[in-house]
């Protein structure tokens, strides 16, 4: 049946549509109308069957996955950060993964899922984000920024996109807003998102010491030590901790830090992760 | 769905257990006690297959009340713990294994310490200052990672439980009831009152 579907209709990405056509969609082309679509009944089930690591573990290419991502709000804008570990399958590709994309000098946005699908389309995202600045001659909302994205994985719902975004930002209009944004099509405001494999491990000590009302240091450490519990319990999370502050006049980074001396500085100092030993037995 | 969760502080281990038993999409049991005595200072909390739990546990429990019937003496924690784990791992080689997880709780009054066991249905047995089950395992190991700390008092003890159980409620998407709460301390093992009718919000 999905055959015979698939031989008489033709998905929306493939149709050929003149240059006009085009234009009275969107002012400007959009990439998500060039991709070449394997010559297959159905794209979607054939990638699933060539990338999906749980239901076939032979599968020929391992999409990278595992990853923890938080922002939360409060009184003093907006915290983002982010583990940097790229698994593939069980093998770790990359300690070094910059997993918080710099939209713009207020926008950020971050990665989880499949690295290439959230690196492309934030990238993307970005570009859509400038055209608006140009256009309109005004920055774009988060919401609206946030829209443009959840649309556009919507798009192409079924097909194999794997990405759980949030987009973070400080307008003028909106003020600190937080959007989460998966492949599946959801959109949420919201003021606390954890997003990953290990975002359990994250909102377990985020929602413990989560108030609106922290102060700038004490909601900086919250981040960094809800990324640092994620990449200690979660084998997919790791490497360092890349922090951010959304403030009104623009994002602030607050390093890229290797976890392994602040887990040691943490367990010595404070006397946490009780379970681990620091003597050779 | 099931919560299990165990804690030791100072001079005490508490053992907490969901109230629900659930069956597919039902709740049989809003105040189910998924634990057993072994003696007077051992519990054993369980969770698993439906059946196999309570036929598992209360098999352990008879074995173990009839070791202090005839010898006059209670096996330790750490010795419960390992005939456990030999009664499970013989199970798990058998044509039917018992499809059951456990923490086992107790306190040796003689020196005076804790202890708590962690086991899973492979019949893998660790000691651990604070152990979970199930989806438990994901949200309240990272909160008792950084809350807790082998000093901590029986009051301290319970708040760090309370932020665990907070949690749960907060995120886990079904309701499991509400956690009925023992301590295991020098004076043996007593139900704690514990109050989960707070509704609590997801921020």
């Amino acid at each position: 049946m999905d055959t015979l579907v698939a031989r008489y209709s033709q998905p929306m990405f493939e149709k050929d549509y003149t240059e006009d056509q085009l234009d009275m969609y969107q002012p400007a082309p959009s990439l998500s109308l060039r991709f070449a679509m394997p010559p297959v009944a159905q794209p979607s089930a054939w990638l699933r069957a060539a990338t999906d690591d749980h239901a076939n573990p032979n599968c020929p290419i391992k999409i990278a996955h595992g990853t923890t991502t938080l922002a939360f709000r409060f009184q003093g804008g907006i915290i983002v950060a982010t583990d940097s570990r790229a698994t593939a399958g069980n093998w770790i590709a990359s300690q070094t993964v910059k997993k918080v994309i710099e939209i713009n000098n207020c926008l950020l946005g971050t990665m989880a899922g499949g690295a290439a699908d959230c690196q492309y389309w934030l990238a993307y995202l970005g570009m859509q984000c400038r055209l608006h600045e140009l256009r309109h001659k005004r920055r774009i909302s988060v919401a609206a920024a946030s829209k443009i994205l959840a649309n556009l994985v919507y798009s192409y719902k079924g097909m194999g996109l794997s990405m759980g975004t949030m987009c973070a930002g400080v307008t003028k209009e909106e003020g600190p807003a937080l959007y989460y944004i998966d492949s599946d099509g959801t959109r949420l405001a919201g003021n606390l998102f954890c997003v990953g494999s290990g975002q359990t491990f994250a909102y377990g000590v985020l929602d413990a010491e989560y108030s609106y009302d922290l102060s700038e240091e004490a909601a900086l450490e919250l981040g960094r030590r809800s990324i640092l519990a994620a990449t200690h319990r979660d084998a997919y999370s790791g490497g360092f901790i890349n922090l951010y502050h959304v403030k009104e006049d623009g994002w602030v980074k607050h390093g890229f830090n290797d976890t392994n001396p602040i887990f040691w500085k943490t367990k010595l100092e404070s006397g946490e992760f009780s379970n681990v030993t620091s003597e050779l037995v | 769905m099931e919560v299990l969760l165990g804690i030791t502080g100072k001079d005490f281990t508490l053992i907490a257990c969901s109230k629900a038993a659930m069956r597919g999409a039902t709740i049989l049991k809003a105040s189910d006690d998924k634990t057993r005595s072994l003696n007077k200072h051992t519990l054993m909390a369980f969770s698993g297959e439906a059946g196999d739990t309570i036929q598992f546990a209360e098999y352990i429990q008879a074995n173990a009340q009839l070791y202090s019937m005839r010898n006059g003496t209670d096996l330790s924690p750490s010795a419960l713990a390992h005939f456990i784990r030999g009664e499970l791992a013989s199970s798990l080689r058998s044509r039917k294994p018992y499809n059951v997880n456990l923490l086992l709780g107790g306190f040796d009054p003689i020196t005076g310490k804790p202890s708590l066991y962690w086991m899973d249905y492979l019949a893998a047995l660790t000691a651990a200052p604070y152990a979970a089950h199930g989806y438990a395992q994901y949200y309240c190991l990272s909160i008792l990672d950084k809350h807790h700390n082998p000093n901590i008092d029986f009051e301290q003890g319970m708040k760090v439980l309370r932020m665990c159980t907070d949690e749960l409620k907060r995120r886990l998407p079904i309701d499991f009831k509400g956690m009925l709460v023992k301590v295991i301390d020098k004076d043996g093992i007593r139900e704690v009152e514990y109050n989960d009718d707070a509704r609590i919000a997801c921020p």
